[in-house]
């Protein structure tokens, strides 16, 4: 599959800091890719750089097969959907959505009815007479989304889009925007530092780091497979073990990682050959419903985390009491060696 | 444990006031309104229209009285050719002022808006209102030195050997004169040198709230920089301009000092109120004559609100 961008060894550099270091990716088109990480790591600067609204300070960008380096936002082929809308103020929304079709040039009634098109597929038909600040923050999102898609782009950069809405209208905007981008067949890159949203939309996620990439890779091996410490705890929940504890369990690996759902409280019955376990001390007991969270102190004091599904109808969390001392187990496959030092 | 209740004798009157306050919001209000509405509602309006309305009174061209004689005799003798000429002269170079002023005023006052923080903008500041921290008297007659007849003005020109060109605008009917001083263009260029501050800060103040994402999405959506200053940075920052023009608009249609002492003999609508009121003692038409700025502004924000300037606020 012909690639839609396509970072070789980019670097930002602001002064000292650097806000991407020698990053490499490869999106394929029609893809929906997501760079996920916490503020600061440099996923924002890589979405500038494909707009143009940034030029990187050495390796090359390409969009569609071509050198991107020195092109302004304005001749390339892509649009983005900016975290605060950036809907302009003084124009109603249909001309805020057909503006991208008015500065190519467009006859009027031509993109009218492209931009009415549009707001018909974002389901706002009927609100095009309005001014953005005489719509809601969902719809505006839309307006945005709407305004993003009318010239038509190979490439769709979302900036955090979701980040100012509310849990539920969050939830809904997601499979929409999954349905939008099957349905387009467009290529989606989604910068988000909400790791469940990474999650539930992507075909693949580039987890970043201090302006590094620490892995690319699907959700799903993403979060059963995490190559290191910071992808395993940024993405999930995950108990990390390090040193001798790890030696012990693993026999070798320096650094695993275990997901809490994995692990379960021992009840007296005796460890099978395919599992392992450590005791440790009950600290604190979050019932969450459909779950309960047990925080175990182990014995070399490190925080240890299990999370037992409430799928049956007893009282689990009754079973325990904090200060008690309780034995945790997981079977050896539920280990993942991690790379680094086992500090 | 619950705090026992503050023993009554203890609370200080002035706590008792601002207890009266908080339960009273209303009279607070009102406390706070009183000073600064009587202060603009008699002094401020009462005065102007006590002034515009004696406008209306009597002159007596023999015995030189003023009689309480309600007339319109004034406001007519607006309309006779002297008069009205004075009002045109007026209201060009108000326009061109402002014209002016807007042109120049722009570049910088987006510079300091997306291009300075910190000290540079501080910079900024003090440079655009450093001139305004001077007298303006001292800064009009110090213009009419700058641009006189062996001044310094006629000395740069001859130094870069532009005589010709200097003499060829001041022979323009209309723009030139005998000399730079007493030339339309020396009036007009003082002019936008004095009220250009006021033309920058609120043109600065409307690009400073354009946030930089509404550029890169224009910009994002296929406009050229061009195109993106036609279609989003102007329309926006037009309430700037507006405001900044009634500034430039306004305090030129009033002006009394320039055109006294820079350019050619004339009366402006300001020096003709200043000449009616105190040489010749004439207060109905200097009050007919003050009307005609206030009539015109308000003529000016009619068109600039039709025109959807204040569409964005």
């Amino acid at each position: 599959m012909a690639s839609a961008v396509q970072f070789t060894e980019v670097s930002r550099i602001y002064g000292e800091v650097k806000a991407i270091d020698r990053v490499s990716i490869d999106i394929a088109d029609g893809e929906f890719f997501s760079l996920l990480g916490p503020s600061g790591s440099g996923k924002t600067t890589c979405l500038r750089l494909i707009a143009g609204f940034e030029q990187p300070s050495a390796g090359s960008v390409r969009i569609q097969g071509v050198e991107a380096a020195g092109l302004p936002p304005y001749q390339r082929d892509v649009n983005t959907v900016f975290q605060d809308y950036a809907l302009f103020p003084h124009m109603s929304v249909r001309d805020n959505v057909a503006y991208g079709l008015k500065v190519k040039g467009v006859a009027r009634a031509e993109r009218l009815g492209r931009a009415e098109e549009m707001l018909g597929m974002v389901a706002l038909s009927g609100l095009g007479g309005r001014k953005p600040a005489q719509l809601s923050g969902g719809q505006r999102q839309r307006v945005a989304l709407a305004r993003a898609l009318i010239n038509r782009p190979r490439v769709l950069l979302l900036d955090e889009p979701l980040g100012a809405l509310d849990l539920k209208l969050r939830e809904q905007m997601q499979s929409e925007l999954k349905k939008l981008q099957r349905q387009l067949g467009i290529t989606f890159i989604y910068v988000t530092h909400d790791q469940g949203e990474a999650l539930s939309m992507s075909d693949r996620v580039a987890v970043f780091n201090k302006g590094r990439i620490e892995q690319v890779d699907t959700p799903h091996n993403l979060y059963l497979r995490p190559v290191n410490a910071f992808v395993a705890e940024f993405v999930g929940t995950s108990n990390v073990l390090r040193g001798e504890l790890a030696q012990r369990m693993a026999g070798g690996a320096a650094l695993i990682s275990i997901r809490p759902e994995h692990i379960r409280l021992a009840g007296g019955e005796p460890l099978a050959t395919d599992e392992v376990e450590v005791d440790g001390l009950l600290h604190d007991i979050h019932f969450l419903g459909a779950a309960t969270r047990y925080e175990l102190q182990l014995e070399n004091g490190q925080r240890f985390t299990v999370y037992q599904s409430n799928d049956r109808c007893a009282p689990l969390a009754l079973a325990h009491r904090t200060g008690e001392r309780v034995t945790a187990r997981w079977p050896r496959a539920a280990m993942v060696p991690l790379q680094g030092e086992g500090l | 444990m619950r705090p026992a209740p503050a023993p009554r004798e203890s609370v200080s009157p002035l706590r008792q006031l601002a207890d009266v306050l908080y339960r009273r919001p209303n009279l607070y209000l009102a406390l706070l309104l009183v000073p600064p509405l009587l202060w603009f509602g008699v002094v401020y309006l009462g005065s102007l229209l006590g002034l515009l309305w004696q406008s209306f009174y009597t002159f007596d061209d023999f015995t030189m009285a003023v009689t309480p004689e309600l007339t319109l005799a004034n406001l007519k003798a607006l309309f006779q050719p002297a008069n009205f000429d004075i009002i045109l002269r007026t209201l060009a170079m108000a326009i061109a002022v402002t014209i002016a002023s807007a042109a120049l005023a722009f570049p910088i006052a987006y510079h300091m808006a997306r291009y300075t923080s910190g000290k540079t903008k501080a910079f900024f500041y003090i440079a655009v209102m450093l001139p305004m921290w001077a007298s303006y008297i001292v800064k009009a007659y110090a213009w009419t030195l700058l641009l006189a007849k062996g001044g310094v003005a006629q000395w740069f020109l001859e130094a870069l050997h532009l005589q010709p060109l200097l003499q060829f605008v001041l022979g323009i009917p209309g723009v030139g004169g005998s000399t730079l001083s007493t030339s339309h263009l020396g009036r007009f260029g003082v002019f936008v040198y004095i009220w250009l501050p006021f033309m920058i800060l609120p043109i600065q103040a409307a690009l400073e709230r354009l946030p930089p994402s509404l550029l890169q999405a224009s910009a994002d959506l296929g406009a050229t920089p061009w195109q993106t200053f036609r279609t989003v940075v102007l329309p926006l920052s037009v309430p700037g301009i507006a405001a900044g023009s009634i500034f430039t608009f306004s305090l030129t249609l009033g002006d009394f000092i320039v055109p006294q002492l820079i350019g050619p003999p004339g009366y402006f609508i300001g020096s003709m109120v200043y000449a009616q009121q105190g040489a010749i003692g004439n207060m109905p038409m200097a009050a007919a004559f003050t009307l005609v700025p206030i009539a015109l502004i308000a003529v000016y924000l009619s068109i600039v609100k039709r025109l959807g300037a204040f569409d964005a606020l």
